[in-house]
């Protein structure tokens, strides 16, 4: 078995144990366990490919190169990190009565099931099983959403449901329109010709029309799950009203995954159409994306709302950064990627502890942490800090490549970009502010909770803004080389 | 010379046949309904008899009634004969068929239609005006629909003569047209409402919440009313014919032989047969629907003559 | 190139699609819900004929697969999954109030236009006799998101889902021949757990709402108000 199949089996499996297993003490260990043998084989491929270069599987089913590797590893890392979190967070919540024993089993397991689904979609070399992956991650993710089972939490799984569903049907259209450009060029009595291989070696053959239409649906598709504005409206909902386990990887993950997917189509877009109408749509949403969920920092009333929109809002600015194309503005891309993964999934964890330290997600309920539990105090302070791009972090490093490579190509729009920064340093801190410092509600008491995930996240944000290591700044380079076509160093 | 004689003749023939024949095609739908419903149906000629008994009737008009009230019979009455003069009923080829054009058609209808709604409106009832009223707001939404429709089957024949339409469309043999299938259940639904069928309106109430077309006619007696009932049958049967020619053909005389003759005056009599069977069982299964429905129901008819223009634009060409 | 040049075959396939398409039309005008249930399962039904029809005349045995795959979902499965769900919510005679319906009716005409439009730029590239059915495609895809925005009944959006899935499909068969097996395995995998976990959310949307009407799921907004307060666990707030 290969390494490759071991990563994607691990999951696969785990998810089918804990459909048995899940509600016993037990389940959240195994989960753990899973996580991280899934992150050692991913890890160990990720070597692999470093060393020798990108790998195909056997059938031609997979295909894995610098840009997906990456992924893969943060995923399964972020997939480990939120598994570790989830076990002592879902045991209190059982304890509180909101969750019930049939309810945590079919957490644990579609939590292992959400993971194969994403890491399926970043390995495999068939368009079309991208999208069934995608489709997948949506099905195991929207029970999650309302596993409280609160109105609120029903409507927003609902929510997440249509408009991820009628927004995943788009790119399907696309992925045909693909299909139909290739048969035309290739020939249609062959089978392989959704393969991300064949496609991308065949480049520059598809006929413009097609995939310029192709590109727009797949972008509403798969921009719909990225929560680009204005398709961004399940993505609030789904995040503050699930699990926080729950929104620490759809945050952290799933978006990038579905980026991951709309990066990949522009890269045979571009090498077909010689203009750069990918790219231009893809900074149109980006900004508008950034900017908006900008202001809507500044009026939300729940805590985990208010992060999910920073997420559209730095999605955004990732989305910004890939149309802008370029070397240095794709390194931007990409390193923010990961940053922000990082980033904000150890701000998710702290807000789950949070949230159950005060009993509510209501900002304005939520006090004096720093004074009650200074762990989670100072975690929500030092990841806000991160996000909001401060140096020493590596959000800064990125953002400011990310400025450095607009101002190279698009001097005037450095504006929006800094306007947009202050913005939402603006909204995230009027808010963070309070709920760390303040004065803590009489009677709040300290949680069980468990930081270690958050401490590791937030140090590796920092050593990223300090020094990108070596091997890692080569394996963007790589990336880099592969997306933009040129290296930026 | 004498050929044209005969043409003419025959087109003469053909119009008085036509409207000879529309009380019996009322006649043997009043028969079949009864019949579908369980009742004891009356003869097959009961529209002659009725017909015969108004014009028998002594007239009696209302005080205020003007000089266009008198008028609007014949007026209606000679529109409804003129469109029915035109239509191909068992021959093409015929000389009216040079004015047989469906625009022609729209306008007499229209023009019926306009004066019946001006008798209403003369008598100054509240019932006139309200019938009036709705049989305008009816029309309004009938008409483009009913365009939209022979529109689509113009479009395809390349000609809005009635009488060529019909001949290509049977000489193209048997195709499988979408766009002939939507102007089809189009053309029906728009009979349906202008000929004042159920759903739209009910021929057989005087129910004032319910009544249209009798509304307005119902300050007229004698042979008056006798005109106007004549005209309504004509209508109907004019629309069925239509349908027929446009879409069954088959069996339509083209040359002007006593054989071929006999045999498109059995065809479509038939074809008239089954139509009114349909219609019967259309109107058995159907209930009256509110008059806020209608705008609806005519939407749908309106909605079928463009999808039906569109599949022939996107599908057929 | 005329209707009237094709051979039967391809006659019928036009025909048929243009009937799918008309009952797209009919479920954006239908309120009540067996109907609606039923004409969808009769637009899956013209679908899957088209697909075996296709298959027929292009000698693409492949393609029965597809028409066996849509034939089991959209006409045999889904419909009887809703028609049995509706049926325990009491919902089978449930009619719903549709705002303009015939203002939605000649939007639908619109996005029709809109389609061919839309197909205009990619037709060319078929060999197809039928190749002009791809705009009947997507118009079946746009209507199914007419349908979904512009009801409030969940069952009438799922429909509209399905109805999307199913012209997407369509579009797969006429343009391409259908897509790789694994492909349209996975699609069809995907689509018949959507359509169960729907059915499992009918359940959680009634038991939490009272009513499957989408205009009562208001409570998360972007309003100023802050949203109602949830139950705050015993103990933890005096």
């Amino acid at each position: 078995m290969s390494l490759l199949e071991a990563t994607l089996a691990a999951p696969l499996i785990g998810g089918l144990v804990l459909a048995f297993i899940g509600h016993r003490p037990l389940g959240g260990w195994v989960n753990v366990a899973v996580g991280m043998v899934t992150f050692g084989a991913s890890l160990a491929m990720a070597l692999d490919v470093f060393a020798h270069g990108p790998q195909l599987s056997s059938g031609r089913m997979f295909y894995i190169d610098a840009f997906n590797v990456y992924l893969v590893v943060l995923t399964a890392f972020v997939g480990l990190t939120t598994s570790i979190f989830s076990r002592p967070y879902m045991r209190h919540e059982v304890e509180r009565g909101r969750v019930t024993d049939r309810r945590l089993r079919l957490y644990h397991s579609m939590y292992q099931c959400f993971l194969f689904s994403m890491l399926l979609a970043l390995s495999t070399n068939n368009l079309g099983v991208l999208w069934v992956a995608m489709e997948a991650a949506t099905l195991t993710t929207v029970l999650l959403v309302s596993l409280y089972r609160t109105p609120e939490s029903i409507e927003a799984a609902w929510k997440y449901f249509i408009l991820c569903g009628v927004g995943i049907a788009q790119a399907l259209f696309g992925t045909v329109l693909i299909y139909f450009a290739a048969e035309n060029k290739l020939g249609g009595d062959r089978d392989d010709t959704l393969l991300w291989t064949v496609l991308h070696n065949s480049g520059g053959n598809l006929d413009p029309a097609v995939i310029s239409l192709a590109f727009v649906f797949l972008l509403v598709g798969y921009g719909t799950k990225v929560g680009l504005v204005p398709l961004h409206n399940w993505l609030p909902d789904a995040h503050s009203e699930g699990p926080t386990p729950m929104s620490a990887v759809l945050s952290g993950l799933l978006l990038n995954v579905a980026l991951y997917a709309l990066v990949r189509i522009k890269m045979l877009v571009d090498a077909s159409l010689h203009t750069n109408l990918a790219g231009h749509l893809m900074m149109g949403f980006g900004l508008l994306s950034f900017t908006v969920a900008g202001l809507f920092l500044h009026r939300q009333h729940d805590v985990k709302r208010m992060f999910s929109y920073s997420s559209i809002e730095h999605m955004g600015l990732i989305t910004f950064g890939f149309g802008m194309g370029g070397p240095l503005a794709t390194f931007g891309a990409l390193l923010h990627m990961t940053v922000h993964s990082l980033t904000k999934s150890a701000i998710f964890i702290t807000v789950g502890h949070a949230c159950q330290l005060a009993g509510t997600q209501r900002i304005d309920h939520i006090r004096g942490l720093i004074r009650t539990q200074p762990a989670i105090g100072w975690g929500l302070l030092i990841g806000t800090v991160a996000i909001a791009g401060f140096p020493p972090f590596g959000v800064f490093i990125s953002e400011f490549l990310l400025l450095m490579a607009t101002m190279k190509s698009w001097p005037w729009l450095t504006i929006p970009l800094l306007l947009g920064f202050g913005v939402a340093f603006a909204g995230l801190f009027r808010h963070v502010q309070r709920m760390v410092f303040g004065e803590p509600p009489p009677g709040q008491l300290p949680v069980e909770a468990n930081m270690l995930p958050v401490v590791v996240h937030l140090l590796l944000v920092l050593w990223l803004g300090l020094a990108i290591p070596g091997f890692l700044s080569r394996w963007f380079e790589q990336a880099t080389l592969l997306i933009a076509g040129a290296s930026p160093l | 010379m004498d050929r044209q004689l005969t043409a003419w003749a025959l087109a003469a023939a053909q119009a008085l046949l036509f409207i000879a024949a529309a009380p019996l095609l009322a006649g043997w739908l009043q028969r079949v309904k009864c019949h579908m419903q369980n009742r004891a149906a009356p003869a097959v000629w009961q529209p002659y008899r009725d017909l015969l008994k108004l014009t028998r009737k002594k007239l009696l008009l209302a005080d205020n009634a003007s000089w266009l009230f008198r008028a609007v019979p014949y007026v209606v009455f000679g529109a409804t004969l003129l469109a029915a003069a035109v239509v191909p009923l068992i021959a093409v080829r015929l000389p009216t068929a040079a004015i047989a054009d469906v625009i022609v058609l729209v306008g007499f209808f229209a023009l019926a239609r306009f004066f019946t709604a001006l008798a209403g409106l003369d008598i100054g009832t509240a019932f006139g005006g309200m019938g009036a009223s709705r049989e305008m707001m009816v029309a309004a939404l009938a008409e483009p629909a009913m365009l939209m429709a022979v529109f689509t089957l113009s479009m395809t024949a390349h000609t809005t003569n009635l009488s060529v339409a019909t001949e290509y469309i049977l000489n193209a043999g048997l195709v499988l047209r979408p766009s002939f299938l939507f102007a089809l259940l189009a053309l029906a639904m728009v009979a349906v409402a202008e000929s004042s069928r159920v759903p739209v309106d009910n021929p057989a109430t005087h129910l004032e919440l319910t009544m249209l077309h009798e509304a307005m006619i119902l300050e007229y007696g004698g042979r008056h009313l006798a005109l106007i009932e004549w005209a309504t049958q004509i209508k109907l049967m004019i629309y069925s014919v239509l349908i027929v020619d446009f879409f069954f053909p088959w069996g339509i005389a083209t040359e002007f032989t006593a054989m071929a003759l006999a045999g498109g005056i059995v065809a479509v009599a038939a074809k008239l047969m089954g139509l009114a069977v349909l219609l019967v069982v259309w109107e058995t299964v159907m209930a009256k629907m509110r008059l806020f429905r209608v705008p609806q129901f005519l939407g749908f008819a309106l909605m079928l003559g463009l999808l039906a223009m569109l599949t022939h634009v996107v599908l057929e060409t | 190139m005329g209707i009237a040049t094709l051979g039967l075959y391809n006659q019928a396939i036009i025909l048929f699609a243009s009937l799918a398409l008309l009952t797209s039309f009919i479920m954006l005008a239908q309120a009540r819900m067996l109907p609606l249930i039923f004409t969808f399962a009769w637009q899956g039904l013209l679908l899957a004929t088209v697909s075996v029809l296709v298959a027929i005349v292009t000698n693409h045995p492949h393609l029965y697969i597809s028409a066996a795959l849509t034939f089991t979902l959209k006409v045999v499965l889904i419909p009887w999954l809703l028609y049995r769900l509706s049926g325990k919510l009491n919902m089978h005679y449930d009619a719903e109030a549709i705002a303009h319906p015939t203002l939605m009716l000649l939007g639908g005409v619109g996005l029709v236009i809109f389609g061919y439009h839309v197909s205009q730029s990619i037709v060319h590239l078929s060999g197809l006799a039928t190749r002009n059915t791809i705009a009947v495609s997507i118009a079946i895809e746009l209507l199914g998101m007419l349908l979904m925005c512009a009801r409030k009944s969940a069952v009438a959006q799922v429909i509209g889902f399905m109805s999307m899935e199913s012209g997407i499909f369509f579009a797969a068969v006429i343009s391409t021949y259908g897509m790789p097996l694994i492909v349209e395995l996975g699609v069809a995998f995907d689509i018949l757990v959507a359509a169960i976990l729907f059915g499992v959310f009918f359940f959680h949307l009634r038991d939490s709402f009272g009513s499957l009407n989408v205009v009562r799921f208001n409570r998360l907004s972007e309003a100023n108000e802050p949203m109602p307060l949830p139950e705050p666990p015993a103990g933890e707030h005096p």
